[in-house]
């Protein structure tokens, strides 16, 4: 903040050269990476300006890891055999894909939020691509559930979890990733959609609950009933929390993985074009 | 000093040239066949009430809205078929602040700098050299939620300028505050037109349009109504207004019909306002003021007030078109009816 005697004629404006030579106005993908870098740090800045924002990444692992574990990991880790112990093994992977979903969701509430002051119709009023506002979004979203991956570690390892394959804790995390990334197409386009932040959070929920519980996150699905299988077998949760405890703790994985990153794909093929038109003609 | 790549396109006549704009909103008429014309470097007011289609026109020229028919050029960039060049050469203030809240002012124009492609260092200077010009610099590290009105509104309008903009757009930018911070911000647009940008701004308020604009377009219900220099509606609308309230309301007409036979009031006419009793009589200059009030007193009637006013946006309308400004206050314009259009 030293330039307060810079005058105007002072400042060389160097236009990138790429960005300039296009007649056309398409704007050059080192100019979009450039306005999402500087949509990312606009949204990081708000985690600074309000570090509360980040109790959810910070609470939502270490409470429902201590949940699972010592309220209901007895009695599943008993009738599965395996104990408590065996259960810890069982439900930290599903836990990591659990919280690709829940964390998913505040991109789309902080979408609608944007859109009710003024500052959407100033983007919308610049020379950017309308995709970089979203990607930002995406980008920032995938921070918040790297740091609450990290915690839930933590807390994995202190409740007794095995880390005995490091190349596939990553592999896990990076799939579960790839797969949030997908799920926020879906919370982007409700949050244009939708006219409030509580609307899309209690779209949200009625989304997340039945894909959640109805999936092999927290318990074998061998004991649910056959029409309940039939859901739970092609939950891409399911496949996702299954191939995160392949590539953690061992077992079959291929079938899961091609599941899940098909599902990945299939998301977003479909759901960002949608995402992008719906924020494009948002007036 | 490598120019930023805010140039107009080729040939431009206009800094901003609109043809039959119509958008609809369902059945009603946001704009119903606007015509209007921005000479480069002049500032256009656009007057007009609640719903006219004011903040539909600048939604339109800034590309956040596609109109249903008609063209529309700024700096000689169509806004349908150009939208991305058109963007890089304009600057837009909202009615309502367009900053965000949660970051720092110096951080809201760094981004922005950032987002129009202006390198780091380019980006850091311009933001700083803004909050300087809009006298921000102390509270540059506030979150800009912390400011005051008049504070959000300055941060706007240094946000709409780092690009350098070929034309800025301001729409209502001084609804909703008070007259003090009213002149502040009418101090930086004025500053704004003497850097030789191209302004188009809505406003509800005559005053405002007087201080600001050398041209005027009224818009009433989607419609341009009446539209040219300022000084030459002013002197159709009288400049200021001479409002007499006689004692004895059987005095009034009378009274219209007499100074009106004087023929002193040059262009416009007098006219009667039966609700509050009062004739209102156009004033163009001190010498007119003098023999209209010296014709008031020679009738020797007794006058309960009499005061001069600066017109207010109704008598524009009334002196202007005829009728009164017929738009609803709420921000949906009713379909057009069968009025006739004044030619201008």
């Amino acid at each position: 903040m030293s330039a307060a005697t810079t005058t105007a004629d002072e400042i060389d404006i160097d236009i990138d050269m790429e960005a300039r030579s296009k007649a056309d106005g398409r704007i050059p993908l080192r100019a979009h990476m450039r306005h999402t870098g500087a949509l990312v740090r606009r949204n990081l800045l708000w985690i600074r300006q309000d570090p509360e924002s980040m109790f959810d990444a910070l609470l939502m692992p270490i409470v429902f890891t201590l949940l699972f574990v010592f309220v209901f990991g007895g009695s599943i880790g008993q009738a599965t055999g395996g104990g408590q112990d065996g259960y810890v093994q069982y439900v930290i992977p599903g836990m990591i894909a659990m919280m690709s979903m829940t964390l998913s969701q505040g991109v789309g509430t902080g979408f609608s939020q944007d859109f009710n002051s003024g500052v959407m119709d100033r983007f919308r009023s610049l020379p950017i691509g309308r995709g970089s506002v979203l990607f930002a979004k995406i980008s920032v979203e995938l921070i918040r559930m790297l740091f609450a991956t990290t915690v839930l570690m933590i807390v994995a390892v202190l409740v007794g979890f095995d880390i005995n394959h490091w190349p596939g804790l990553f592999a896990a995390v990076g799939l579960s990733t790839l797969f949030a990334s997908s799920i926020m197409w879906v919370f982007l386009t409700l949050g244009v959609v939708l006219k409030n932040a509580q609307s899309v959070q209690a779209m949200g929920f009625l989304v997340l609950f039945p894909l959640q519980f109805g999936s092999s996150i927290f318990a074998p699905t061998q004991s649910m009933p056959g029409w309940l299988q039939a859901f739970t077998d092609y939950n891409p949760l399911s496949t996702l929390a299954d191939a995160a405890r392949g590539l953690m703790v061992g077992g079959p994985v291929a079938h899961d993985l091609w599941v899940t990153i098909g599902w990945s794909v299939a998301i977003t093929a479909v759901m960002a074009p949608v995402a992008i038109h719906k924020f494009r003609t948002k007036s | 000093m490598t120019r930023i790549d805010n140039h107009p396109a080729d040939g431009a006549e206009h800094a901003v040239s609109v043809r039959g704009l119509v958008k609809h909103y369902g059945e009603t008429k946001a704009l119903d066949g606007v015509d209007l014309d921005v000479r480069e470097g002049t500032v256009l007011g656009v007057l007009g009430p609640n719903g006219a289609g004011k903040t539909t026109l600048v939604r339109i020229l800034s590309t956040l809205l596609r109109p249903d028919s008609g063209h529309a050029t700024v700096a000689g960039y169509d806004v349908l078929r150009q939208p991305r060049q058109l963007r890089r050469v304009i600057g837009l203030t909202g009615q309502y602040a367009s900053v965000d809240e949660k970051l720092p002012g110096w951080e809201n124009l760094y981004m922005i700098g950032r987002l129009l492609d202006l390198p780091r260092k380019d980006a850091r200077a311009r933001a700083d050299e803004l909050l300087e010009r809009f006298s921000l610099t102390d509270a540059a590290k506030r979150p800009a939620s912390t400011y005051s009105g008049g504070m959000r509104r300055r941060l706007d309008l240094a946000a709409s300028m780092i690009g350098r903009p070929v034309v800025l757009f301001l729409d209502e930018p001084t609804t909703g505050l008070d007259p003090r911070t009213r002149n502040e911000v009418w101090a930086e647009v004025k500053r704004m037109v003497g850097d030789g940008v191209t302004v188009l701004l809505t406003t509800q308020y005559m005053e405002e349009a007087e201080q600001l604009a050398s041209e005027l377009a009224v818009i009433d219900r989607g419609k341009v109504v009446a539209g040219g220099a300022i000084d030459e509606l002013k002197a159709r609308v009288g400049g200021r207004t001479l409002r007499i309230r006689p004692a004895d309301p059987l005095q009034l007409r009378p009274l219209a019909r007499d100074l009106d036979d004087l023929g002193i009031t040059g262009l416009a006419t007098t006219a009667v306002d039966n609700a509050s009793g009062s004739v209102l009589v156009p004033i163009l200059s001190d010498e007119q003021l003098t023999a209209v009030t010296g014709a008031v007193i020679a009738r020797g009637i007794t006058i309960s007030s009499i005061s001069t006013e600066l017109p207010s946006l109704d008598e524009v309308f009334l002196s202007l078109t005829g009728h009164r400004a017929s738009a609803p206050q709420d921000d949906d314009a009713t379909p057009a009816d069968t009025r006739e259009e004044v030619a201008v």
